[in-house]
């Protein structure tokens, strides 16, 4: 039977659009399904961090690989995608978060990362804006932010440009694996190949359940806040051990905050902020930068991402269905990782190998559970 | 019916109240000013002592009714003026509120009905965001509430009743207008004549209006096109182009702009009723049938916000949404008002499409302007910005917003929304209803980090 490409992407966030664009790279016939246009869910709807800071050790090989992607960002796809080092700061409210920004800095430095313990009189003097109750804080120099917004539609681009189909309103009605190709239908068309990369976020959980390999995925509804342009006084994107609060400042003023979550309908396409969730970060970062408590918002926002069980994304070779790779449920840490994911992607379709470690986020840990059960 | 809440207290707003506490209800009325009252017969502050004649002229007895219905209403309701409403949630029939621009409230209710009211529409043009530039909504309502013109010697432009009714304002508060500039021919609004008749009395008051604007003698030039707003710190001066195709400078120190109205519906927008685009209002318009009933159970839409009818249309669709409301909850309701309202608001309808026809929305305007000029002066993006933006493939207005942040400061797109659709569709060479609306995101308006 004949085939319509070499490989199938459902799913065009950043992960799926890097995949094409990776593939395209490397010449092989790629179509992209994407159910709105690119960008539109957890890669378009996030904060905007662009961070290896605080991650697991499991999933640091994973961003480290995709950092040196978003470095070269400007000559993939031609824009940087407002991608800013400038710094991720993440900060201990007591002793015992201290502790714990430490042994973390001792991970990742055998990783080869190198973040910077500030302590007390250097963050009051460095930081002269925080409130008493940051004590100490974790600086990852090479991480920072870039615009959600523009991420995929700029590595859709530069796939289409490298020669990748990119169909955008093409939501999947059908799929199906007769042994030997994919059948995919996608708005009323059928689209056939030997690969089929499952990049749908949230909703990556039906693709796999379709190919008998349900997961427990649930809706994770990020809560986006924005002030009004305030005087630039902060240079470094900010998180809090626990993270129940992310914040930074463009250079334009705006200060970009969230913690908590929106809530959404049983779609998951329709969701929006919660006033309480709203509320919540809005006590947390005055908490902070006491500043802020004369700022005004003006924009709340919220998307859907994927949330697995253990926190860890489902990335990796199906267990039922040779062809189908696995890259979804990312857990509300994947715009960093995208553009990294959609590499490794492109390995293991050309190579069958990569060589970043993947073994936590493999799918079967979620058959074994059910099994043990 | 346990909570209905009214959210505005404008002709629609208050016409709806009255049904509602007629039949036995006490609603809990919110309105965003510190009075409610609308806007063509805005009131003055406490203190201020003009009699209604001077304040509305024709419309002063229209005004003394409903200012004395208002009043009468209050102390029967749960009236809560200074409240902004910033989102509601229709899954769990709760709304959010600010009091005195501090205070956050929320409120469960079983029943809305929203009386949300209109924006001007306005044209970007080189210098518009300049000091001593307005809208002509802006310029009357300083007038009516303060007593204070927008300048000695302003220029009004823009298009329909607004721009006439505003100049003769002008003119009897003594700063009389340097230049009346309509972007409208002559023809096209005596063309109209006919569907116009649907409401004679209000046509008639139009044409004497008019006859007296070009009695006035101040200058009115019909079918001419406004080139630039001039100025350094502020406005000196309007660059315009007469019918004829020559180009003057008309010194001034103030400049109004206005072509006709755009609802405030953002409110209806989060409570998810969905949108149509209106091609003879040239507006996007929250769906709702005659009576005022939307998809999404429990809100119902009246007045401006609901698709500009104007003030008189906004008295007779308040009534009958409360009619509606209370038919649904079954409740008591006036049968024989509820015929007579159909009646007269089938009529109106008609009459509105003539206006809608004789004073169109300047779309090409808008689509043409200058890659110069500031579409959206919250964020500062020109028009050449957003053109860019369509050639990165931007389909649609969400899109257009992402990537150049169009619509993505304090006013969240209400003043942007319009012109900026008309130049993205110009760009994408397709009807402007087919690039989409600005989605509406909480809070409607700016409320306080605390």
């Amino acid at each position: 039977m004949q085939q319509d490409a070499e490989v199938i992407i459902i799913g065009g966030g950043g992960a799926g659009t890097s995949a094409a664009l990776h593939l395209a790279l490397r010449g092989v016939p790629t179509i992209l399904l994407e159910r709105g246009l690119v960008g539109s869910q957890a890669t378009g709807s996030n904060y905007g961090g662009v961070r290896q800071q605080g991650r697991h050790p499991a999933g640091l090989p994973l961003a480290i690989k995709s950092r040196a992607i978003w470095a070269r960002l400007p000559e993939l796809t031609g824009t940087d995608a407002e991608f800013d080092p400038c710094g991720h700061l993440k900060l201990a409210r007591s002793e015992a978060e201290e502790q714990s920004l430490l042994d973390w800095n001792a991970k990742a430095a055998e990783f080869g990362l190198r973040p910077r313990m500030i302590g007390r009189n250097a963050i009051r003097d460095q930081h002269p804006y925080f409130s008493d109750t940051v004590i100490a804080g974790s600086l990852m120099e090479e991480d920072g932010s870039a615009n959600p917004r523009l991420l995929a539609p700029a590595l859709a681009r530069a796939a289409k440009a490298a020669g990748a189909s990119i169909r955008e309103h093409h939501a999947v009605t059908a799929m199906a694996h007769d042994g030997a190709l994919f059948h995919v239908t996608a708005n009323g068309q059928q689209f056939r190949a030997p690969w089929l990369l499952n990049c749908a976020g949230f909703w990556g959980g039906q693709v796999a359940a379709s190919f008998g390999e349900p997961v427990p995925v649930e809706a994770l509804h990020p809560n986006m806040l924005v002030t009004e342009p305030l005087p630039y006084f902060l240079r470094n994107s900010l998180g809090v051990v626990g993270g129940d609060l992310y914040l930074r400042q463009i250079p334009r003023g705006n200060v970009i905050f969230g913690g908590g979550h929106g809530e959404g309908d049983e779609t998951a396409l329709r969701v929006r902020p919660t006033p309480q969730a709203a509320f919540g970060a809005m006590q947390r970062a005055i908490a902070v930068l006491p500043a802020l408590r004369d700022a005004m918002i003006i924009r709340s926002w919220s998307g859907t991402d994927g949330q697995m069980p253990d926190r860890f994304p489902v990335i990796g070779a199906s267990h039922t269905t040779p062809g189908l790779l696995h890259a979804f449920g990312l857990c509300g840490e994947g715009f960093q990782t995208g553009p990294g994911i959609g590499a490794v992607l492109s390995e293991l379709v050309m190579d069958g190998r990569t060589d970043v470690p993947l073994d936590a986020f493999d799918i079967g840990r979620f058959q074994v559970q059910s099994v043990a059960a | 019916m346990k909570t209905v809440v009214v959210v505005g207290a404008g002709p629609a707003g208050i016409r709806a109240v009255e049904q509602l506490v007629r039949a036995g209800l006490r609603p809990i009325w919110i309105e965003e000013s510190p009075d409610g009252g609308g806007r063509i017969t805005q009131r003055p502050p406490a203190g201020f002592k003009r009699d209604a004649a001077s304040l509305y002229g024709a419309d002063s007895g229209r005004a003394k009714r409903l200012h004395a219905t208002l009043d009468a209403m209050k102390p029967r309701t749960d009236w809560r003026p200074d409240t902004l409403v910033w989102n509601i949630r229709p899954e769990a029939r709760t709304l959010q509120t600010l009091t005195g621009g501090s205070q956050q409230g929320e409120i469960a209710y079983d029943a809305l009905i929203l009386c949300t009211g209109a924006v001007d529409r306005v044209v970007p043009m080189p210098g518009w965001t300049m000091p001593g530039v307005t809208t002509l909504g802006g310029a009357q309502v300083a007038l009516k509430a303060q007593g204070v013109g927008i300048g000695m010697s302003p220029v009004l432009v823009g298009s329909g009743p607004l721009l006439i009714l505003t100049a003769l304002q002008y003119i009897k508060a003594g700063a009389k207008p340097a230049l009346v500039l309509d972007t409208t021919p002559f023809l096209q609004k005596a063309w109209e004549t006919s569907g116009l008749l649907w409401n004679a009395p209000t046509f008639l008051r139009g044409v004497l209006m008019d006859l007296r604007l070009r009695l006035s003698g101040v200058p009115y030039a019909e079918d001419a096109t406004p080139i630039a707003i001039e100025g350094d710190t502020a406005v000196t001066a309007l660059r315009w182009r007469d019918s004829g195709w020559r180009e003057h400078v008309t010194p001034c120190d103030a400049v109004a702009l206005g072509w006709g109205l755009k609802p405030e519906s953002q409110l209806a927008d989060l409570a998810g009723v969905p949108f149509d685009y209106d091609t003879k209002q040239q507006n996007w318009v929250p769906r709702r049938d005659a009576a005022g009933r939307t998809p999404v159970p429990g809100v119902f839409l009246a007045g401006d916000g609901a698709g500009i009818g104007g003030a008189e249309v906004a008295e007779l669709a308040g009534a009958r949404a409360a009619l509606a409301l209370l038919a649904d909850a079954h409740l008591p309701s006036d049968a024989a008002l509820t015929n007579h309202l159909d009646g007269r608001l089938r009529t109106e309808a008609r009459f509105r499409a003539a206006l809608d026809r004789a004073f169109p929305y300047p779309a090409k305007l808008a689509a043409k302007m200058a890659d110069e000029v500031s579409v959206c002066r919250c964020e500062v993006i020109s028009a050449g910005e957003l053109r860019a933006a369509a050639a990165a493939e931007a389909p649609e207005m969400n899109r257009a917003k992402a990537f150049s942040r169009v619509g993505m400061g304090r006013c969240q797109g209400r003043l942007c929304g319009p012109p900026a659709a008309a130049v993205l569709a110009d760009a994408l060479g397709v009807k402007v209803d087919e690039v989409g609306r600005l989605r509406g995101q909480p809070p409607v308006k700016p409320i306080p980090v605390q």
